[in-house]
């Protein structure tokens, strides 16, 4: 190749790389990018789907009721990536939204894609709000990016310890953890909350995700006699394990986290599942404050709310909220102003505390009741 | 007391479903010196194939008892586990009768990922839920709870366990196979259809083993493609504790894991002031199997099929 080709090749390829990349401007208007990344593929694709579109709608309507920054108007552009819900494939496509120029990222939506990728966003100081990452770690690293509007994990376990003492009156507990991060950590912070609400726990109990057999761990719980048992885990244990409390004639509550909230559980369990409490993060879609009314948008033009859309049409919001207070979508300026986010969403009021997770965020609790999951109440937690 | 009681009770239950399942392990291993590690998802397949049937049944025809439906389910899930068996045998592993005795591990190992994966396809991913149509009686026993499936399992396990030495030991098949185990060569000389004797193996053991799976599923309310790995992984240690080989072994080798396993998960956090918990349940039962493994290489009946059985 000469050196004359090889210019053209150059020039070529400088011109391509500018079509869609970084801001554009054209008469006063500028185009902001702003990333979305939820599994789009896979067993999880329903719910990656779901995050897009309440994204997507948020910003629909931001940009039909127009937007204006440095008294420039601007048109905001969703850049949507598939993570797979894997944790390599979350940090490529975290790159990926880098590199093309986005201002700021709505998602991950699993809290194992949205870890690693925190740490590229934070390297490169684009602001990031996860709508549904519950792990602690996420936070926790201490990136000034992370930013999430869902309750964490040690939230619901504070929720859900404390009102097993005080609410459900239970004062002797036995806790059984499955061995991973999430039922562990769950179950931790639900022992701290119980010992800090006066409560006693006389047995602390250990599984592991495949188990089906908990015979010889709730025989040795029954000798203790506890008034409630608490379980960190999924569904596939959970079920087998109320059946088999129920046959040992243990007579004890059984409460879940959010992984035994699930119709998988109840349809597992059977007539066992009647009583059983479990708690999941956020509000139920009607007892949010603006419910009904995103329900109506949503559906008119997505179909049904599968589950966190709400929470990434707020993430969208906040992430532009903060923009326009800083009149500037420059990750560098609007940075500083996302953490005095006060900001009334559809799913709650959306303040943030000094490690980027929401401050009282809600928890509710449900019981089975004639085979199905009824709502109890919702806890603002940190209250 | 009564703790004791019941742990001893749950610890005979979960021993005699490994018992079933390493029998299987065993008497393909008392012949062809093989591990069968298909043999924990001819398991799963007998539980799955036997919840289809009863899904369709409990639908088709919702007034029959539940013990008939599960008669019915069990009836199907033998013959097609005895089918599967039988294929295996057939064509992965006959072929390498003769290889290095790597060979036919792996073909076993890979197997097994085909019948997972087999599976996977046609009931999918979920955990599945075992009807309810069984009687949940439970009776007291001098303060432990003992429900009609925990009796059922163990009265059906002995009685299975009884019939199957009677097999070995009396019948001109039992014969058949303990010559065979002896040498294959010297049994065939006179007159043993060898390949004939190994297939009945198969064939036994895999019966062994879909009801075992529908026990399994039964008992615990659900079934999933994976479910084979981890109780194949169990009764396998199962009969090495037994001593691989002997079927007095698997039995003994079962009903000692389970136990085993109960009082460990049941006793180690009390007796050791909470310094270890539930969690370290499979830490002590391998520390026993490796403990009786240093002192008693072969197992704790030692031998093979032949010598004691």
């Amino acid at each position: 190749m000469t050196v004359h080709k090889l210019a053209w090749v150059m020039v070529a390829a400088a011109l391509v790389a500018g079509c869609g990349d970084k801001p554009q401007q054209d008469g006063g208007k500028q185009t902001v990018l702003i990333g979305q990344a939820s599994p789009l593929t896979g067993p999880q694709a329903h719910l990656g789907k779901d995050n897009e579109n309440g994204a997507r709608l948020a910003l629909d309507e931001i940009n039909a009721a127009g937007l204006t920054l440095g008294g420039k108007k601007v048109v905001l552009e969703l850049k949507s990536e598939d993570d797979a819900a894997d944790p390599k494939t979350a940090t490529t496509v975290a790159q990926k939204l880098v590199d093309e120029g986005v201002a700021g990222v709505i998602g991950h939506l699993n809290s194992g894609a949205t870890i690693p990728a925190s740490r590229i966003y934070s390297d490169n100081g684009i602001p990031q709000i996860s709508p549904s990452a519950t792990a602690v770690a996420y936070t926790a690293a201490g990136y000034k990016t992370a930013f999430r509007v869902m309750t964490n994990d040690a939230q619901q376990g504070s929720v859900l310890g404390n009102f097993a003492v005080t609410k459900l009156g239970a004062k002797r507990i036995a806790i059984i953890d499955d061995r991973t991060a999430y039922g562990q950590g769950l179950a931790d912070e639900v022992e701290k909350a119980v010992k800090a609400a006066g409560g006693e726990v006389v047995a602390r109990e250990y599984t592991s995700d495949r188990s089906t057999d908990f015979m010889a761990i709730l025989t040795s719980i029954k000798g203790k006699a506890p008034d409630l048992v608490f379980f960190g885990g999924m569904d596939p244990q959970a079920a087998p394990m109320i059946k088999q409390m129920k046959q040992l004639g243990i007579h004890a509550k059984f409460l879940g986290g959010d992984g035994v909230q699930t119709p998988a559980f109840i349809q597992l369990a059977g007539g066992d599942a009647e009583g059983a409490l479990a708690s999941n993060p956020g509000l139920p879609l009607d007892a949010m404050p603006g419910g009904s009314a995103f329900k109506a948008k949503f559906e008119a033009k997505y179909g049904q709310i599968q589950n966190y859309a709400p929470y990434a049409y707020d993430a969208m919001h906040v992430l532009v909220d903060a923009m326009k207070r800083a009149d500037s979508s420059d990750p560098a300026k609007y940075l500083a102003e996302l953490p005095k986010t006060d900001y009334q969403g559809v799913t709650g009021h959306i303040r943030f505390d000094a490690k980027g997770d929401l401050t009282g965020g809600a928890v509710t609790l449900y019981q089975v009741k004639d085979g199905k999951w009824q709502t109890l109440e919702t806890v603002q937690s940190g209250k | 007391m009564d703790i004791f009681l019941q742990q001893l009770i749950n610890g005979l239950v979960l021993g005699s479903v490994y018992a079933l399942v390493a029998l299987g392990y065993t008497m393909v291993y008392g012949i062809l010196e093989l591990i069968n590690f298909a043999h924990g998802e001819i398991t799963m397949m007998g539980a799955l194939v036997a919840l289809a049937v009863i899904g369709a049944l409990a639908l088709a025809a919702p007034g029959l008892p539940g013990v008939l439906v599960l008669g019915a389910g069990l009836a199907v899930a033998i013959p097609v586990c005895v089918a599967l068996g039988l294929v295996i045998e057939r064509v992965a592993y006959r072929p390498l009768r003769n290889a290095p005795r790597l060979a036919p591990l792996i073909t076993a190992i890979g197997v097994s990922i085909i019948l997972q994966n087999v599976a996977m396809l046609i009931w999918g991913k979920q955990y599945i839920p075992f009807p309810a149509i069984l009687p949940e009686g439970r009776h007291q026993v001098l303060g432990a709870t003992v429900s009609d499936i925990q009796i059922a399992i163990l009265v059906l396990a002995v009685l299975i366990m009884l019939a199957l030495i009677l097999v070995v030991q009396k019948t001109r098949l039992g014969r058949a196979m303990r010559a065979t185990a002896q040498s294959r060569q010297v049994a065939s000389l006179m007159g043993v259809d060898v390949n004939r004797v190994i297939a009945a193996t198969f064939a036994i053991g895999s019966a062994l083993a879909a009801v075992a799976g529908v026990m399994v599923s039964a008992y615990y309310g659900l079934a999933h493609y994976y479910m084979g790995f981890l109780l194949g992984l169990k009764a396998f240690s199962a009969a090495v504790l037994g001593g691989i080989g002997n079927l007095r072994g698997a039995m003994l080798g079962g009903l000692l894991l389970g136990l085993i396993e109960s009082f460990g998960a049941g006793y180690i956090g009390d007796l050791t002031g909470g310094f270890l918990g539930s969690n370290y349940q499979d830490v002590f039962a391998f520390f026993v199997l490796i403990a009786v493994l240093v002192f008693r290489p072969s197992g704790l009946l030692g031998a093979r099929l032949v010598e004691r059985a």
